[in-house]
Order: C-alpha cells, then sequence, then structure tokens
C-alpha cells in the first residue's frame, strides 16, 4: 500500500489569501396551495430534492435543492385554516417531517397517509407547543405498523440500548431468524429545542445550537453563524472564516475515527477500535490545549470565533496530522486484509442508488451508494472555493463502503487542514456586531461529518422569531429501516454504526 | 504506541486519580463496579466522554470497573441529560430495575438541572432528581474523563 506523505510546509509565516464572501445560495417564494402541489409533484418526478420541511405558527417552508444548479429554493405557503396539502403523498422522505409539524403547530397535513403522532409522545403535559396550546389529549399506545404471517415475531429494542448509546426505539418483526421489518420510533431526546430558540436572544442561540447535536457540535455552530450573519449583515474576519473550516474538519476526523473503531467493535475486531479511539483522543487533546473545549464548543460564534490558534498549535497540529496519516497506512492495512471482518462488513446492510438519491441520502451514507453530494462542493462556502479536496464516492453502498468512504474522508481531512494551516490569513478572529437590533433570514448549509446541515433563522430586531435546524440524519434514519430487512438481527449492529445517525439531532 | 513520557500536569493528575481509584475501588467493592449508562436525553456530548473512559489512555476497565448491557447486573445508573418527558418513565423502570443497593450518578449540567434546556416544556425541570434520587453530580458540558474519574473516586470514597 502507498504510504501517505505529508507535503513539506514552509516554514515561513503564511501568505495571505482573502477570504471570500459567502454568496447567497437561496432564494424565497411565497406560493399558492396549487404551486405547492406542483412543486412536490416536481420532487417526485427528480426535479428537485426534498431538503427541508418545517412549520410556524401560520405558514409552512420547504427547501428544495437543484443540485446541478447548486441553488435552493425556500417555498413558503401561508396556512390560514391550519392546513396544508401532503408532501408525503408524492415525496415518502416528507413523512416524519409533517408528522413533526403537527405535533409541534398543530398544522394538519391534508391527505397524508400517515397521521400517527411522531415527536409527541403525549408526556408533555400539552400540545402544539409552538402553536395554539391545547391541553393533553388522554394517552393512546403507538400503534406500529401490523406485519401479519406465519410465525412471525416481534423483537422491541430500547428506548434504554445495551451501549454507550443515545436512546430510541426498534421493532423488529422476524421471521425465523430474519428480519422482515424494522420500524424505528424515536423522539425520546425531545428538548424543545425549536421553542428555546423563539425565546433566545442571538447569543442564547448560539449556546443552544452548540449543543443540538454533541458529536456536531462544530458544524452546528458553523451553521448558525453562517445563517445569522446572513440575516444581519456582518461578515467575519478571514481567519476567523479558516480556522472555522479549520475545526469542522477535526471534528469530522474525530467522529470518523470513533466509528471506524466501533464498527470493527461490533465486528468482533476490537484491536482497530484501540488505535481509533488513541487517535480521537489525541484530537480532542489537541482542541483543548488549542481551543479550549475538547469538543470545540461554543467556540464558533456570529461575527467570528472566540479562540485564535497559537502558532505552537500550529506546530503541533502539523506533528498530529502526520501521525494520524502514518496510523491511517496501517488502520487501512488491517481493516483490509482480515478476512474475519469483511465477512461481516461485505454486502451487509446495502442502501441501493435509487433510495438514496430518492430521499437525498447526506454524507457518507449517500456517497457510499453513489450519490454525488457535498454541500463544501456543491456550495463552495468560504473557505471551501479556495481549497482543493475530493469527495469520495463509492456505489456498493454496504457496511464496507461506508467504512471506506470515512477512511477517505479522513485523508481528505488531513489535506485540508493542511491547506488551511498553511494559507492560514492574519489578523483577529472576532467582528463586532455593529448594529446588533436589525432583522432579516438567513439559511445556512454546512457539511458535517453526518452529512449536510441545514439552519433557517429570521431576526427581528436583534431577537430569534424562527429557527429551524435540519439534521442529516432526518433523511437516513428511514433508509436504515431498509437496509436492515433480510438481515439477521445480528447484522443491526452494524447497519446501525456504519450510518450513526444522530437522536438528539432529529428528535430537537 | 502509548509509551509515552508523563510531561504534562495534566498526565501526572491522571496518575493519582487512577491510584485513588484503584485503592478505593479495591475497598469498597472487591474488584468490580458495574455501570450502566443510561442517556435521558443529553446531546450526547456526555456520551463522546463517557466512551472515552474506555479507550486506551483512560482504560477504566483496569481497576474493575465496566459498562454492562443491563440495570440488572448494574452497581451503578450513570445518567446524562436533562431527562426529556419522553424518558422518564424508561428512566424510572431502568432504576426499578436495578438491584439494591444501588447508587446514581447524575452527568453533566444538564443532568443536574442547570443546563441550556432548562427552561423547555419538554424536559423535568429539576434534571435527573426528579424522577429517582441522585447520589452525585459531575458537573460539566460535558465533564471531561479526568472529571468523570474524580466523580467516581468521590463516590467511592464517601
Amino acid at each position: 500500500m502507498k504510504k501517505l506523505e505529508l507535503s513539506p510546509h514552509s516554514t515561513e509565516e503564511a501568505v495571505e489569501i482573502e477570504a471570500g464572501k459567502r454568496k447567497k445560495c437561496w432564494s424565497l417564494e411565497k406560493v399558492s396551495k396549487e404551486r405547492w402541489i406542483e412543486l412536490s409533484k416536481e420532487v417526485a418526478s427528480g426535479k428537485w430534492t426534498l431538503f427541508g420541511l418545517w412549520g410556524s405558527p401560520r405558514k409552512v417552508n420547504m427547501v428544495l435543492l437543484d443540485e446541478s444548479q447548486s441553488k435552493l429554493q425556500v417555498i413558503e405557503l401561508e396556512t390560514p385554516l391550519g392546513k396544508f396539502p401532503s408532501v408525503a403523498i408524492e415525496v415518502p422522505s416528507a413523512a416524519r417531517l409533517e408528522r413533526t409539524i403537527y405535533d409541534l403547530f398543530g398544522l394538519i397535513p391534508e391527505g397524508s397517509f400517515d397521521n400517527r403522532p411522531w415527536l409527541d409522545h403525549g408526556k408533555w403535559q400539552l400540545r402544539f407547543p409552538l402553536g395554539n396550546i391545547l391541553p393533553p389529549e388522554e394517552q393512546k399506545p403507538y400503534p406500529f405498523f401490523l406485519s401479519e404471517g406465519e410465525n412471525l415475531h416481534q423483537i422491541p429494542v430500547g428506548p434504554v440500548h445495551a451501549g454507550i448509546i443515545e436512546p430510541g426505539h426498534f421493532r423488529f418483526t422476524m421471521g425465523g431468524e430474519i428480519v422482515v421489518r424494522m420500524e424505528e420510533r424515536l423522539g425520546y431526546t425531545h428538548k424543545g429545542i425549536e421553542k428555546l430558540f423563539f425565546e433566545a436572544s442571538i447569543e442564547g442561540g448560539a449556546e443552544i445550537a452548540a449543543r443540538i447535536s454533541g458529536d456536531a457540535t462544530v458544524a452546528y455552530s458553523y451553521a448558525y453563524a453562517l445563517a445569522v450573519e446572513e440575516a444581519i449583515g456582518i461578515t467575519p474576519p478571514p481567519r476567523a472564516v479558516w480556522l472555522r473550516a479549520l475545526m469542522a474538519e477535526m471534528e469530522r476526523m474525530a467522529n470518523h475515527f470513533g466509528d471506524i473503531g466501533a464498527i470493527c467493535n461490533d465486528a468482533a475486531f476490537p484491536r482497530i477500535l484501540s488505535r481509533c479511539a488513541v487517535l480521537r483522543e489525541k484530537i480532542l487533546r489537541f482542541s483543548k490545549d488549542f481551543f479550549g473545549h475538547r469538543l470545540m464548543m461554543g467556540r464558533i460564534v456570529p461575527g467570528g470565533l472566540t479562540v485564535d490558534l497559537s502558532k505552537e498549535g500550529k506546530e503541533k497540529l502539523y506533528l498530529l496530522l502526520k501521525e494520524i496519516r502514518e496510523e491511517l497506512c496501517s488502520i487501512k492495512y488491517f481493516y483490509d486484509s482480515k478476512n474475519s471482518l469483511q465477512d461481516r462488513t461485505v454486502g451487509t446492510g446495502i442502501l441501493n442508488a435509487r433510495s438514496a438519491k430518492l430521499f437525498g441520502a447526506g454524507g457518507f451514507i449517500g456517497r457510499a451508494s453513489g450519490r454525488n453530494f457535498d454541500a463544501r462542493k456543491c456550495f463552495a462556502y468560504p473557505p471551501y472555493d479556495k481549497l482543493s479536496f475530493e469527495s469520495p464516492l463509492l456505489e456498493a453502498g454496504d457496511v464496507n463502503a461506508r467504512v471506506w468512504i470515512r477512511i477517505l474522508e479522513i485523508e481528505q481531512s488531513s489535506f485540508l487542514i493542511e491547506q488551511i494551516l498553511n494559507n492560514l490569513p492574519f489578523g483577529n478572529t472576532l467582528s463586532v456586531m455593529k448594529e446588533p437590533k436589525v432583522s432579516g433570514q438567513g439559511l445556512a448549509v454546512v457539511e458535517s461529518f453526518r452529512g449536510d446541515i441545514l439552519l433557517w433563522i429570521e431576526i427581528e430586531k436583534g431577537k430569534i422569531i424562527r429557527c429551524h435546524p435540519r439534521d442529516p440524519s432526518w433523511f437516513q434514519w428511514p433508509l436504515l429501516e431498509k437496509v436492515i430487512v433480510g438481515a439477521i438481527v445480528a447484522d443491526f449492529p452494524l447497519c446501525n454504526k456504519s450510518f450513526n445517525c444522530s437522536y438528539s439531532g432529529h428528535d430537537l | 504506541m502509548l509509551t509515552e513520557k508523563i510531561e504534562s500536569e495534566k498526565e501526572s493528575e491522571l496518575i493519582k486519580l487512577s491510584e485513588a481509584l484503584q485503592g478505593a475501588c479495591r475497598k469498597k467493592l472487591g474488584r468490580s463496579l458495574a455501570i450502566r449508562e443510561v442517556d435521558a436525553g443529553s446531546c450526547n456530548g456526555c456520551e463522546l466522554e463517557i466512551h472515552a473512559l474506555n479507550n486506551p489512555f483512560y482504560d477504566i476497565e483496569r481497576f474493575g470497573i465496566r459498562f454492562v448491557a443491563s440495570p440488572r447486573h448494574a452497581d451503578l445508573l450513570l445518567v446524562t441529560g436533562p431527562v426529556t418527558k419522553n424518558m422518564s418513565e424508561a428512566l424510572k423502570r431502568t432504576y426499578d430495575c436495578t438491584p439494591i443497593p444501588k447508587w446514581v450518578v447524575a452527568v453533566g449540567d444538564c443532568a443536574a438541572g442547570c443546563g441550556v434546556f432548562k427552561q423547555s416544556y419538554a424536559v423535568m425541570s429539576g434534571g435527573v432528581s426528579d424522577i429517582v434520587p441522585v447520589d452525585l453530580w459531575i458537573y460539566g458540558c460535558p465533564p471531561s474523563p479526568i472529571d468523570l474519574l474524580r466523580g467516581l473516586i468521590l463516590l467511592l470514597e464517601r
């Protein structure tokens, strides 16, 4: 195997490169009911990919992605009668989003095929917390889909799982050893985040955004900062623009190492887990030493960064990168040369290209199934417009392909960090907000380790009136239900880990 | 790979903590402490740091402390998150399934009732102690592995 070498970096001070201003990547269209229906049909025909769908007290919004044009269309429909035409009839990936809109706002998706509650488990002591609040109804048992047939039996799993992971419920219907159906029930980590945003200041919102999903804290803070900056018209200093990407890539590497290790461990190969865990810990320790927090929580804020990378930090990071690349070579070798491991990952949990496209599966899940979408490429937000990197793509769609995409992404991240270090602009890292009382709307898309995070914000006189973060997991969770059908239960941990969808980011 | 010189204060602190933990653990429990981790709606930040306790740097298993899959095998519940209302029943049931004597350690600011989600309609306002009795709180957002080790020693030495 070819050994990856770190290209020699100049010991002189870096050349200053001006960070570009972020281009606005979206436009807003207010539509009628008829146009709304027409657009959902266009999504079903493949002209657009459904990228987001959320409610507000008196309207619903839908975001459509045109991948070929790198454009997002934000669609807005007023709902004076508290109803809107269901998108899910045409586009299945909208179903859970619509159930959420009903649970939170009480807006009814007309004609929808699935009217079961999603986030509301009947425990909040109220209904429609963000709409017209009503007293709770009597609690009914959750109606799982019925699977009927000779000798079928069910295995309920969760919400408290056997490992150190987040809570959720999986209902397996089995025909002997084979999984006939798996149905997820989520919402256990619902913390009322969208309501908290509604009552928060811009600074307070940054604290919440950093805690939407702890493993993607950098990416969420990044998305929140970009959206706020667009809404109120401020630009962060160039050094902050570059360091944000550096932090995002470090987070990507740390999480990929964690997951690669965990997948191999679930296939009874703990050796790779140990090696990956050491590298992950080294990245976290570096973050603590030079950015002041192991997960870099709350370091990215609207206007820039609350920290700076010292000269010593820069030198240490070069060394860490070198170590990561050397270790990654041996991890690759081990992973690829152990039959017992390959037996478990190759051909397991196959997600086909059609489903990946239909659901707009983001991140490594989509890219392991031939969906060539990466927000860093598609929207080229600075500094990614000035950096050269590849977005690895595979077709197989199995656990093995998802592991490989992650390995290749770590490599790319290490090259990206090196480029950033070589070209880091000088100056301060935080701009002061001049006019904190302005109003506006902002939308940002950031590629987290898991995939594209969409964040929409509306600000009125310096106060947040609506903030909707959409985790990539919304479009990945339903696909996990699909890939496990026909497999044995013992393959589920492998499929689940290789997807690693967020519970907290999804449940909000 | 991990045979490294102890240089920083942090590392020497880890060694001191490890020794104390080992002593306390042996005296109280012989060689074992079984922990059941329960996520009661955290952002998963605390889980990442609890995971780190198992990595080769901290390697908590060397003290006989291990994470188990069922509350019925556990001496201690390590609970994270603000306790969402949707998780409150599951947490209570997990507690009831844990044999006596048992401890509950609430991990992170959210679990202690002082995190960012405190004001929400969907979480318990007082954190874990609203649902089950808590023996120890480990603060932090999230607490680092060192903080977690320090907390476990405190509990065992009590």
